[in-house]
């Protein structure tokens, strides 16, 4: 069983670091990282960049719609994750259309990744 | 990371929100602040026990509230209160106040509170100033250093501003769509003005000061959020993240002037240009091209050049294109012609900044480049006098010690 681990937390708080501040965290958070990923635990991990950078295409009724910001709505939960590699925010939003097709309603978000590991998991 | 590095980013990532929240109950900066202060304190006191409350700008909403309806029973200065205020420390009244925050969108809040302290009725200088004090919540002592005045004179300035805005107090209702644009326009210049300050100072011995482009980021940051879909707002982001990027590179160890040909571009921030680049990439899909948006453009270019002879100056000279057209300037065309000299050679180059020069009589930049083109056309007599008048009027020291190593350069190869 593969899990994905969505972490949540204030945006305002993580800009307020300095740099060294900033530095210190992901060195603690990247140790674990090591750790956990020499017991075969660990694959893909990203850093995800500002809210600001996010764009979400809804879907549902007769067409998509490409909306500007994060899908906010505590409503509705986060249901799946995919990692794709495209050379624009256009093309990204166009294989978000296609991966929209067949679902229940809901949004898929789309958010440039601030850093970027993809080992696979051992296990 | 410590826990006091998390409390201190904490509380001044809450601050602006929490100030302008407080500002509904009692109508005066000054209480707003020392209540701010006192929560802040309960803060670092009680969370490092208890554990962070899970919405920190509610929790400090409340107990500053609280603090300042204390101090107006002790007879501070606090105007009318809602009675239902003087209620809040049960935990029924908590929950409800909690909820409510949560509910709430601040946005028009942080909107007034930034416009409050941009107001183009004050100088420009104290709109920084008050912004810095009031929003970031840098101490006088930090300001007036920033600034390059002493402590008392930054205190009097903003006593005289606090004073300004008292005087003519913005109303509480929700502006309306036009209202919200102006004021995040005016909001938005002097977010522009502090960066540039930051980056390029007008006057001194310290050239940069990356402390004024951090907090200009920061702030920048704050008015993405109460304008999400604006692509300017989003693109001056970029701009200053692209801009902020190469600061440690822009000066030698010996705190000398670099060139951005000169650079070591390894030395650049490169988390800062992959958000500014993500940022100008969203804007661009937002909206028309607007200055702002052509500014980055130009960042971004030289942000992904890995070496300066890599670098795409047709682009460059495209943007500076655009950008004349959108917003005309002797500055602007001047800076194309730099570009220009890249594609299509010195002659050329200033042949486009000559008609300038009665524009540009009291501008560094302006001789500096000129000097730099006479000399590649290899008339170093007219290089030395453009140098010689730039040297006039360099605005730090900086400026001056790297014309003065053009000079001698000049001196060396004649």
């Amino acid at each position: 069983m593969k899990y994905a681990i969505f972490c949540y937390g204030q945006e305002g708080v993580t800009d307020a670091l300095t740099p060294a501040q900033d530095e210190a965290m992901m060195r603690t958070i990247g140790d674990t990282s090591e750790a956990l990923r020499a017991e075969g635990k660990l694959g893909a991990s990203g850093r995800l960049m500002t809210t600001s950078s996010a764009v979400t295409v809804r879907h549902g009724g007769a067409q998509t719609l490409v909306l500007d910001g994060p899908f906010a709505e505590t409503k509705e939960h986060l249901l799946g994750f995919y990692l794709i590699d495209c050379d624009s925010l256009e093309a990204a939003i166009d294989a978000a259309r296609r991966l929209a097709k067949g679902r229940t309603p809901g949004a898929l978000e789309i958010r440039p990744l601030r850093t970027f590991t993809d080992p696979s998991p051992r296990a | 990371m410590s826990e006091l590095a998390w409390l201190e980013a904490t509380l001044g990532a809450s601050r602006p929100r929490v100030l302008s929240a407080l500002l509904r109950y009692c109508r005066d900066l000054d209480v707003a602040e020392d209540a701010f202060q006192e929560a802040s304190l309960r803060a670092l006191e009680r969370w490092p026990r208890n554990g962070a409350p899970r919405d920190p700008v509610a929790w400090l909403v409340l107990v500053a509230r609280n603090a300042a309806i204390d101090r107006a029973r002790r007879g501070a200065r606090l105007e009318a209160l809602p009675h239902e205020a003087l209620l809040a420390s049960s935990e029924d009244a908590e929950a409800e106040a909690m909820e409510r925050i949560e509910a709430a969108d601040y946005r028009d809040d942080v909107l007034r509170l930034l416009f409050m302290c941009c107001r183009p009725e004050l100088a420009p200088a104290h709109q920084l100033a008050l912004a810095l004090r009031i929003v970031s919540g840098l101490s006088v002592k930090e300001i007036a250093r920033a600034f390059l005045v002493s402590e008392a004179a930054m205190e009097q300035r903003l006593t005289r501003a606090k004073r300004a805005i008292a005087e003519r107090p913005l109303p509480f209702e929700a502006p309306g769509a036009r209202e919200r644009e102006e004021r995040i326009g005016v909001v938005a210049a002097s977010l522009y003005a502090l960066f540039n300050e930051g980056y390029s100072a007008s006057s001194g011995a310290l050239h940069i000061r990356a402390a004024l482009c951090d907090e200009a980021i920061r702030l920048a940051r704050l008015l993405v959020a109460l304008a999400p879909a604006a692509s300017e707002v989003l693109a001056r982001n970029a701009l200053f993240l692209l801009q902020h990027a190469r600061t440690p590179a822009r000066l030698d160890a010996r705190g000398e002037i670099v060139l951005l040909e000169a650079q070591d571009r390894a030395r650049w921030n490169r988390d800062a240009i992959a958000e500014g680049l993500a940022l100008l990439e969203k804007a661009r899909w937002l909206g028309a091209p607007g200055p702002y948006r052509m500014q980055a453009e130009i960042a971004a270019v030289h942000a992904r050049a890995e070496r300066p002879e890599l670098t795409d100056w047709r682009a460059i000279e495209a943007c500076y294109a655009e950008l004349e057209r959108l917003q005309p300037s002797a500055v602007v065309t001047l800076n194309r012609a730099v570009a220009v000299a890249k594609l299509s050679g010195p002659a050329a180059a200033l042949a486009l900044i000559e008609p300038l020069e009665p524009a540009c009589a009291r501008y560094f930049n302006y001789f500096g480049a000129k000097g730099a083109l006479l000399r590649e056309l290899g008339r170093p007599e007219e290089a030395r006098a453009a140098w010689a008048h730039a040297l006039t009027l360099a605005n730090t020291l900086q400026e001056a010690a790297h014309i003065r190593a053009q000079l001698d350069q000049l001196g060396a190869g004649a």
